[in-house]
């Protein structure tokens, strides 16, 4: 019997496989950043071990770092602390760190792709559950504990546990106003947060084959919130297109024998999937959730559903309690809920994509007295490219805040938080309760559709925005 | 790691669905380096209701956890687990729980168990009826034992004697040195290194 593209990958890493006890598995590249590798490099410390593979491994500072006055010592000294034990740790053990003020400094799953140091048919983890972007790339990828981080700088393997593989087909061409952001949303919606529990889930059909390699990479992205051990992607001409050029790509004889065995990262036409999904792309529309994890969403046209129309006793208790958090009534249309802020950004959302999106729905038009906007590129790169493509003035200009590279809003760590009960239209990944700063309120969303709900005050898509374009500036 | 076998101790009954791992612990407390002192952040926010089920003197100093599904959802933070054990949590009861929260708490000897839905409300009724009520997680037996309910569970056998004894992961791949030098010299010329050879 054929094998998936995600089987294909785990058996080329097998180190050791013994009947009865996990498989061992060789890592290809581990990341690291400030907030779940400090106890690991403890570890290290106490067992007297070193980093195995140093050539394997690079570090970015990214959670706690500020998006404002970088040139500043960090005023909070927690964090401070945080960042210098990362620089320290680094520096002891010889692992490559590109700190805050670096040109390569970012978001770590927007600073790997970009380096060109993720690849198909790779094995990648990070002390992160998003780690899962990379599995865009036709990576098996996935999110790791801080005692795996140690054991992976320690070994440069893990021991894992068999998956389970599930297909996720979505037919068909997505309307023009749906983005991969719907797309991921609409899925995990349907499927449930816990509903990829157990398994590498491969995205695939014409619409996946379609989308951009970062769009690929929204996707990937949020495979975790539906549970999913990873997300991944076959690669194509699209993958080795993006990768081809970067600085750690494959080059010359290389990359000839890199492509051919990437061709090869394809599921098989007779391999099995242990569980199918199929979406029609064309039933898709702009998708914004309403609660407090990620698969409580809803079309963006929809009112905000009534937790009594929930069968399931737990996911209507879980509604109640949402909408109690939310601060939303049953019935209430989403297109009327107002926010008072709105972030672009994010590990999902804040490659130069994502930015250009954003910045076209903004040109010309203002963001609404009412609310404040910020927008965060993913890494350094990405703002230079934006600043050169004239971004930042489109953003400056419409009133928003253009922002250091970091993860900002997405989490709670840094500086950018939410007020308690302040609401926010985000591109980031979760809308759980205080994610965002205690109390926040989240609305996961497009950044296409951030950028309209900022325009107008209340969540919207651009095919609202119609008639609210200034003349662009001469 | 603390090696598991049994424990008896009260239980906590948790009535809620998907927490995820930014309500058992905030982003905020993930800048400690340490691995202790995360008791007082645990599920923070939930605490300042004194109705909150934690704070209820019925169940003060219980140490097994019983949840709704899928517990330990999003963030890898392995700290969430640490603040559980921080509190005095031995073990944690769920119908569903997210992969790499599973994985962390066994790497530190918090026993994960996994039952059936409708065993985890005979559970929460017990301990909501008489919060003195002890419950038994046995890892010998792979049972749950509580006045009326017996219940197995299954963890593969690997995990589980890796608990038994307390096992340190690290060492035990280690014993493969030879293994993993073997598997390097066959690796792809074309793979990326971070480091200039």
């Amino acid at each position: 019997m054929g094998r998936t593209l995600a089987e294909k990958v785990w058996d080329d890493h097998v180190v050791r496989r013994v009947e009865g006890e996990p498989d061992l598995l060789f890592i290809d590249l581990h990341l690291l950043h400030e907030v779940t590798s400090p106890q690991a490099f403890d570890g290290l410390r106490k067992a007297g071990r070193s980093v195995r593979r140093t050539d394997l491994t690079i570090a970015t500072e990214d959670h706690n770092t500020p998006t404002l006055d970088i040139d500043k010592p960090i005023a909070d000294p927690v964090s401070r602390t945080q960042l210098e034990t990362l620089r320290k740790n680094c520096a002891d053990f010889g692992v490559r760190l590109h700190p805050l003020g670096d040109v390569e400094q970012g978001v770590v799953h927007v600073v790997g792709p970009q380096l060109g140091l993720t690849q198909p048919g790779m094995t990648v983890v990070c002390g992160d559950s998003h780690t899962s972007t990379h599995g865009a790339f036709g990576a098996l990828a996935f999110g790791i504990g801080t005692s795996q981080v140690e054991h992976v700088l320690a070994t440069q393997t893990l021991p894992m546990a068999p998956f389970k593989t599930m297909a996720v087909t979505v037919n068909g061409e997505l309307p023009e106003d749906v983005t991969a952001k719907d797309l991921i949303l609409a899925i995990i919606t349907k499927i449930g947060t816990g509903g990829g529990q157990g398994y590498v889930i491969e995205y695939r059909g014409e619409a996946i084959e379609k989308l951009s390699m970062e769009a690929r990479m929204t996707i990937c992205n949020m495979s975790i919130e539906a549970g999913a051990r990873a997300g991944m992607i076959a690669p194509d001409e699209t993958t080795f297109a993006y990768v081809e050029g970067r600085e750690h790509a494959p080059k010359g004889a290389d990359w000839d024998e890199a492509v051919a065995y990437w061709k090869t990262l394809r599921t098989d036409e007779d391999a099995v999937f242990d569980h199918e999904v199929v979406i029609e792309a064309a039933e898709l529309a702009p998708f914004v959730t309403w609660g407090t994890n990620p698969g409580q969403g809803a079309p963006l046209s929809h009112a905000v559903p009534d937790p009594a129309s929930f069968e399931d006793a737990s996911a209507r208790y879980a509604a109640e309690k949402a909408l109690d958090y939310m601060g939303l009534s049953a019935g209430q249309p989403l297109r009327e809920v107002n926010v008072d802020t709105v972030f672009v950004g994010s590990c999902t959302n804040g490659r130069i994509e994502d930015l250009r999106s954003a910045a076209a729905v903004l040109d010309g038009r203002k963001v609404a007295d009412s609310v404040r906007m910020l927008v965060v590129p993913g890494s350094v790169r990405v703002a230079l490219q934006a600043v050169e493509e004239g971004l930042d003035k489109v953003f400056t200009a419409a009133g928003a805040e253009w922002r250091h590279a970091g993860c900002s809003m997405c989490l709670g760590m840094n500086p950018d938080q939410l007020q308690p009960g302040e609401r926010a239209a985000s591109t980031s990944n979760r809308n759980f309760e205080g994610r965002q700063g205690k109390g926040g309120r989240t609305h996961l969303v497009s950044p296409q559709v951030a950028a309209a709900t900022a325009v107008l005050g209340h969540l919207a898509s651009p095919a609202d925005l119609a008639d609210v374009r200034e003349p662009a500036v001469a | 790691m603390e090696a598991f076998t049994t424990h008896t101790g009260r239980a906590v009954p948790l009535r809620r669905s998907n927490v995820d791992t930014d309500q058992i612990i905030p982003a905020h407390w993930l800048k400690k380096v340490t691995r202790d002192g995360f008791e007082d952040g645990l599920f923070e926010a939930w605490r300042k209701d004194p109705e909150f089920v934690l704070n209820q003197a019925a169940h003060q100093g219980a140490t097994v956890l019983v949840a709704g599904p899928d517990f330990g959802t999003g963030s890898s933070r392995e700290h969430a687990v640490w603040a559980l054990q921080n509190y005095g949590f031995k073990a944690v009861i769920s119908s569903r729980f997210a992969d790499i929260f599973r994985g962390n708490s066994l790497k530190n000897g918090l026993l994960t168990v996994v039952l059936p839905q409708e065993t985890v409300e005979a559970l929460w009724q017990l301990a909501e009826t008489d919060p003195a009520t002890e419950i038994t997680v046995d890892l010998v037996r792979r049972k749950v034992v509580a006045p009326g309910v017996e219940a197995d569970f299954e963890l593969d056998e690997n995990a589980r004697w890796r608990l038994l004894e307390g096992l340190d992961d690290i060492s035990l791949t280690l014993k493969n040195e030879d293994a993993i030098a073997e598997f390097e010299k066959t690796r792809a010329s074309f793979k990326p290194r971070t480091l200039a050879a």
